[in-house]
């Protein structure tokens, strides 16, 4: 075990990868000579060479395309979007070939590619830049999506999609880069996709969280702990597919549910998540599940408006109260 | 960039060439006749979805896809089945999937639009236009990536030339030398919008230009024109890993797609008669009769040839089975694991 930030353990990730396979390359804008907009491809033009860690022109759809056509023919491409806001430009090819190729031939075009970069919002970038795109994505079967909070599932989470012979969106926690934690150095260790962790347990409420939230829900709970209350944190890690069993097992322990995302909340993760509860838990539950999200307006800019309109631990406290019928 | 336009070259009455020129004729006229008997079953709804029939443009696939190795790769938009056909997949299994049934080239998941057969390296039949173009590059990218000499050769209509994909991919492979030919089928309509309501350079092979690439034009009717010109473009690319974008001049005989009408509305009567004057079965026809490559009693063996296979692959297509009911949540995921939904088979596409 190594204590390293979640964007080193990106970066061994990818270094232990391209090591393992000839067949995975990155590419992206800013991989190679800059080293990575978000420095996770530090030193990796260095170690692997110009053929493998790619710089593009800045040119979303026309590189999503190159993964989709490399990888219909067996290579196993890393593409990197510099954020997942300049994703929409490509979404065709996310969508309408990657998600789709294996289904429309039936079975004959395998799609083991990987798209990544940094999803939701940092501080002050505006709306264009701050958004979390889980949903959009976890909507299209033909595609896995994970959404890792902690530096070792973002490790073993994106061993696993560069291993994996499906497209995978990997939706890294853009605050999260400069986060540190335990990261097992066994390079043959993967987080199998499609599996929560219960990060922390209690008895009296459960808080479904993926991705930057799983922070929020620990904070959260800890400050819920010195009040009594003791939460199950069941963090998704995988937005699609989703670990139903894991959420039904804490449900019907804790009879009350929160779901907390960095998204908005029309038609979000936490609808399907609920839908999950009331299909699967029905008569556990002693309250209506509550969510938790960004509020319904595009990010605004100004600091107190930004903050007003973002999920965090004090709205995910006043949530695990409501259901557990407790005054604030 | 150079460009130029080439007419047919004098071809040689050689044993070799004779045979050249029939396999061009049996390509063409196995199309041909499949198209016919595509339009006559979508008709009567045996075919259903959209459905492009390439009638008029297959010297563009007979020239092109006999220049091709078996190991380069062939990729295009929805226009697909003729390419399909010229590249080796067999009527049966091409008119199966049209068809919607599991002996389909697609298994009956794919339809008229996408059209795959991994053994031939075909890469699709493509829905979104212009989508499919860096796909090529992405193919051109991997021949590169392993140090092959394979070929990826890429079609489509003129009207892609205005989506950005296009342009994003050919600034791709011709930055990262890729051994790419792209081909734009200009048959001078996008759906219903003449070429000059949409496209500002209707000299569309300038295109290649802007991306330092070398742009050629050629008659699409002369299925010989077709092969050199566009040989010259597969040879650049496998020997000196270089892409070229190729105009082919051509004409489709039919509408858009079986929703609209040959003539009439976007297009004259008139302007499409002029064009039909240039058929290529009956260019290519014309010129063996005179070369004293063929005899009408060939021709019309072969053109019988071509209607029974066609008429096979209705039968073949008519009577095969189904998908089974369950083949509608295999192939979502290569692992088959959950595919995130509960996929009740009652339920599903059910409100719930």
């Amino acid at each position: 075990m190594t204590v390293m930030t979640y964007r080193d353990a990106l970066n061994q990730a990818l270094r232990e990868e391209l090591k393992r396979d000839e067949s995975v390359f990155l590419m992206g804008e800013e991989v190679a000579e800059y080293n990575g907009a978000y420095k996770v491809s530090r030193g990796l033009l260095d170690e692997f060479g110009p053929k493998r860690i790619v710089d593009t022109p800045i040119t979303e759809l026309g590189f999503a395309g190159v993964g989709v056509g490399a990888a219909m023919v067996g290579l196993r491409p890393v593409i990197e979007f510099m954020t997942w806001n300049f994703a929409l430009l490509a979404i065709d090819q996310v969508v309408n070939a990657a998600a789709k190729m294996l289904y429309m031939s039936n079975g004959q075009y395998k799609m083991p590619m990987v798209f990544r970069g940094p999803n939701g919002s940092a501080l002050q970038l505006g709306a264009q830049h701050s958004q979390a795109w889980d949903s959009w994505f976890a909507h299209i079967p033909g595609l896995k999506v994970v959404s890792p909070g902690t530096p070792a599932d973002a490790k073993g989470l994106l061993k696993a999609a560069i291993r994996d012979d499906n497209p995978v969106i990997v939706l890294e926690g853009e605050m999260l880069y400069n986060t540190k934690g335990e990261v097992d150095d066994n390079p043959d260790l993967i987080v199998p996709i499609g599996k929560a962790e219960l990060k922390r347990e209690g008895d009296h409420c459960t808080i479904v969280c993926f991705g930057k939230m799983v922070l929020v829900a620990l904070q959260a709970a800890d400050q819920l702990a010195k009040q009594g209350v003791n939460v199950d944190v069941l963090d998704l890690r995988t937005v699609r597919p989703m670990d139903v069993e894991a959420i039904a097992t804490s449900v019907a322990k804790t009879n009350r549910a929160v779901v907390v995302e960095e998204g908005w909340e029309v038609c979000g993760i936490g609808a399907q998540v609920v839908d999950y509860i009331q299909r699967e838990c029905f008569d556990d539950l002693d309250a209506p599940v509550v969510r938790v999200h960004q509020a319904d307006v595009p990010m605004p800019y100004a600091k107190n408006l930004e903050k007003l309109a973002k999920p965090d631990a004090a709205k995910t406290i006043a949530a695990v109260k409501r259901v557990m019928y407790l005054e604030d | 960039m150079a460009k130029k336009n080439t007419s047919s070259p004098a071809t040689p009455l050689t044993a070799s060439a004779r045979d050249t020129a029939i396999g061009y004729l049996h390509s063409m006229l196995a199309q041909r006749r499949f198209e016919e008997k595509c339009a006559e079953a979508y008709a009567i709804g045996k075919i259903g979805g959209f459905c492009h029939l390439y009638i008029g443009q297959e010297a563009v696939s007979t020239g092109t896809l006999s220049l091709l190795r078996a190991d380069d790769y062939v990729i295009t938009a929805y226009r697909d089945h003729g390419l399909a056909l010229a590249r080796g997949m067999t009527p049966r299994e091409v008119m199966a999937e049209l068809f919607g049934r599991a002996a389909g080239c697609s298994g009956g998941k794919g339809g008229s639009m996408h059209l795959f057969n991994q053994k031939l390296n075909f890469l699709g039949g493509h829905g979104i236009v212009g989508g499919h173009i860096p796909i090529a590059t992405g193919v051109g990218f991997a021949i590169s990536y392993r140090g092959g000499d394979q070929v990826c050769v890429c079609f489509f209509g003129e009207a892609a030339v205005n989506i950005g994909a296009f342009h994003e991919a050919l600034n791709m492979a011709s930055l990262w030398n890729l051994p790419v030919v792209f081909i734009i089928e200009n048959n001078r309509y996008g759906m219903g919008t003449a070429i000059a309501r949409s496209t500002a350079q209707q000299d569309v092979v300038k295109r290649a230009e802007a991306y330092a690439m070398i742009g050629t034009s050629v008659d699409g009717q002369d299925v010989f024109a077709v092969h050199d010109e566009i040989g010259v473009a597969v040879e650049r690319a496998r020997k000196e890993h270089r892409p070229t974008l190729v105009e082919v001049r051509t004409t489709r005989f039919m509408g858009h797609s079986m929703s609209d009408a040959a003539s009439g509305t976007y297009r004259s009567k008139e302007e499409l008669d002029q064009s039909m004057q240039r058929d290529p079965i009956a260019l290519l026809k014309k010129k063996m009769l005179s070369d004293g490559m063929l005899t009408e009693d060939d021709y019309k063996k072969m053109d019988d040839e071509a209607k029974a296979a066609a008429q096979d692959s209705w039968d073949f297509a008519d009577a095969a089975p189904e998908p089974a009911p369950e083949e509608l949540f295999t192939h979502v995921l290569s692992d088959e694991s959950t595919v995130g939904a509960t996929n009740e088979p009652a339920l599903a596409g059910a409100s719930r």
